[in-house]
This record gives C-alpha cells, structure tokens and sequence, in this order.
C-alpha cells in the first residue's frame, strides 16, 4: 500500500485511500497473552496488522510477537529476519527458522525494560483469501529505548510465510513470554485490490 | 465490521521554492495512526530529520539498521535533538532517487512516549530500517521536517495521511 502510494506521489497523481478499511481493533485493558481477530471478512485483497505493544515479562532482552493464523498450531510456518538488536553491544543478525508453529512479526520491549515504552509494528498479509497459495507475510518492527543499554534497542524487517492455501479467517498475535501489558493495541485493516 | 475507508490525506504540498524545512501544523488527533510520505531532494546530499510540537530539546533517539549495496550494519543515536528518518536511504540532489515513509502509531494517545517506524531508500546509496522514540507523552500537533543540508529543493513533496481504527 505504502509502496503504491509513494510510487502514485513519484508520478505526481493523488494516491486514492478508499480502499483501505478498518476491520477491528483490541486495546488492552488487563495483561492478555494472545489476541485474536476472528471472523476476518473474505472481502478484502490484503490484511494489515498494525501494532504497538509492550510485555510484561519480567526479562530485558526483547520478548516476540508471534502470529499464528487460522488457529493452526502445526509447524507450518517459517521465517526469515534481518534486524539489529543494539544493547552494551553492537549487533546485527540475519537468520531463518523452519518448521516453526508459529510466524514471527516483530519485537517489543518488556518489564525488564525502560517504562512507557512501545513497540511498534506493521505487518502485511497478502493475498489472503486466496486459496491456490500458500500465505506470505511481510513485517516492519521496533522499539528505541534512548541507547538504554539495559537490553536492546531493536528494528528488524521479517518475512514469513504459512503452507496453507487456505483462506485465513483467524490472526492470533502471541506474546512470547508474558502478555501484552496494558494500554498494548492491535488493528486490523483490509486493503481491497 | 468494517468502519470504511481510513486512510485519508491529512496535508500535502509541493515546494514551490527552496525551503529549509517544512512542517505541518495542527494535526488533528482524530485518527489513530499518521503515515508520512518524503519524496524529496536537497541542494546537497544530506540527512532528513522529524521533530515534534517544536521540541528542541535533547528527547530524540533513534536505531537504525542499514544496508549499505555491499553490507549489512546498525547503529543508533542517543538523546538527539531532532531524529533521523533515514541514514542510508537518506535525501540526494535529484528528485525521484529517494523516498522516506514514517509510521507514527497511537500519535494522540497522552499516556505513552512516541514511537515511529520509518524506511529509507535510496537507488543510489542504500536503504534502512528505523526506529525512533520521542520521550514525551504529549499528543503530537506538528511535525516539523529539517535536513542537514541548506534548503529542500523545489518540487520537493511531503504528504501526511491519517489512520482511523475501528
């Protein structure tokens, strides 16, 4: 989408916005571990997951944002990532993971890390009503916590992908350890094609 | 249920004349999320940076992670008094060789610090992935946008959209 527009805005035309629709949203009001979209509409062409989360782990070391899709719990999923993770040291890492039960979007700080701060996130679901294709997800994530070196400052860009052509109706984002601490939110947008 | 469309243009100009910045002004806080989109060049190759309600103070940070055309690194900056928006996939002197998108999730919210997600890309340099944090719980109302050369060049374009959740 946001590639489309600025593609639209090189060529000097207005970018048109009603395609993109507001589905549903959850805030979080009291610690949940897993948030779940059920009943996703068939009548879009893409999904959007937008993110701005927080754990309650008590670690320090960034706690992920999985998703599964369609309540599968089957290793059907995989990844790959190229993120940095900047702490008392310096790092970047790409990596991939197979045969996982569940795809990776982003990570977020926790407990053990400076208070009131989020992570945000954007993660892109294409084509996911088709049912001659597996599922490919794309994801845009991170928080800086002002160069605190008590854990990580993390960005990292992750695809994923789910072997299954069938249409996804479900998106449950699980935190990895703990829950998704309060005032954490999840929106869910249909892009129509 | 679907709310209908929400991504909606807030503000969008094209410089008419060189300028040393732009910024939009009274946003409204009526959506949930903003999206800024750069397609702009500088009389200089050179850096793009966002600051918010006029804050000037040292409340910026920013990681980034980069990719260079033969290499792969991150970096960040500390208590900055504006925030980068791009390192690598940062602005030229040509018009059409970059773009900068920024994501500003839950800009409104009075509770929590800001935090913005934003890729760079540059056909000719490289491209980034970023993530910035302004430390403030204040509503955001403008968004000023300055470079760390002279002036935007003219037919520079910056656009604001707003997102509404359900």
């Amino acid at each position: 989408m946001l590639n489309v527009i600025s593609g639209l805005l090189a060529g000097g035309v207005a970018a048109s916005t009603n395609s993109y629709e507001s589905i549903a949203t959850v805030t979080v009001g009291t610690a949940q571990s897993t948030i779940s979209f059920t009943s996703i509409p068939s009548t879009y062409k893409h999904l959007q997951v937008r993110g701005l989360t927080r754990g309650t782990d008590a670690s320090n070391g960034g706690v992920a944002v999985y998703m599964r899709l369609n309540g599968d719990t089957a290793s059907n999923y995989s990844n790959h990532g190229l993120d940095a993770f900047q702490g008392a040291s310096a790092n970047t890492e790409a990596f991939g993971n197979a045969n996982t039960t569940y795809g990776l979007n982003f990570y977020q700080p926790s407990a053990g890390n400076t208070a009131s701060i989020f992570a945000g996130g954007v993660t892109d679901i294409l084509d996911y009503q088709n049912t001659n294709k597996y599922k490919t997800t794309r994801s845009l994530g991170g928080y800086d916590m002002n160069g605190s070196t008590s854990g990580y400052n993390y960005i990292g860009i992750y695809s994923g992908s789910w072997r299954n052509t069938a249409a996804v109706t479900q998106i449950d984002l699980i935190c990895s350890a703990g829950s998704f601490d309060t005032y954490s939110k999840f929106a869910l947008y249909g892009i129509k094609g | 249920m679907a709310a209908g469309s929400t991504y909606e243009p807030i503000a969008t100009t094209t410089l008419g004349s060189t300028a040393a910045s732009y910024t939009f002004s009274s946003i409204p806080s009526t959506y949930t999320d903003l999206i800024l989109v750069v397609r702009a060049a500088l009389n200089a190759a050179g850096d793009i940076y966002v600051q918010f309600n006029g804050d000037t103070a040292t409340n910026y940070s920013i990681t980034t992670l980069y990719g260079t055309g033969s290499a792969a690194g991150s970096t960040r900056f500390s208590s900055q008094t504006q925030a980068l928006i791009a390192y690598y996939g940062n602005l030229t002197s040509t018009l059409g060789n970059t773009n900068q998108i920024v994501q500003i999730q839950n800009y409104a919210n009075t509770t929590t610090n800001k935090t913005f997600i934003s890729r760079g890309n540059n056909a000719g340099s490289g491209l980034d992935a970023n993530v910035g944090l302004w430390r403030s719980t204040a509503a955001i109302n403008s968004i000023k946008l300055n470079n760390s050369s002279t002036t935007f060049s003219v037919g520079s374009t910056f656009t604001l959209y707003g997102i509404a959740a359900a």
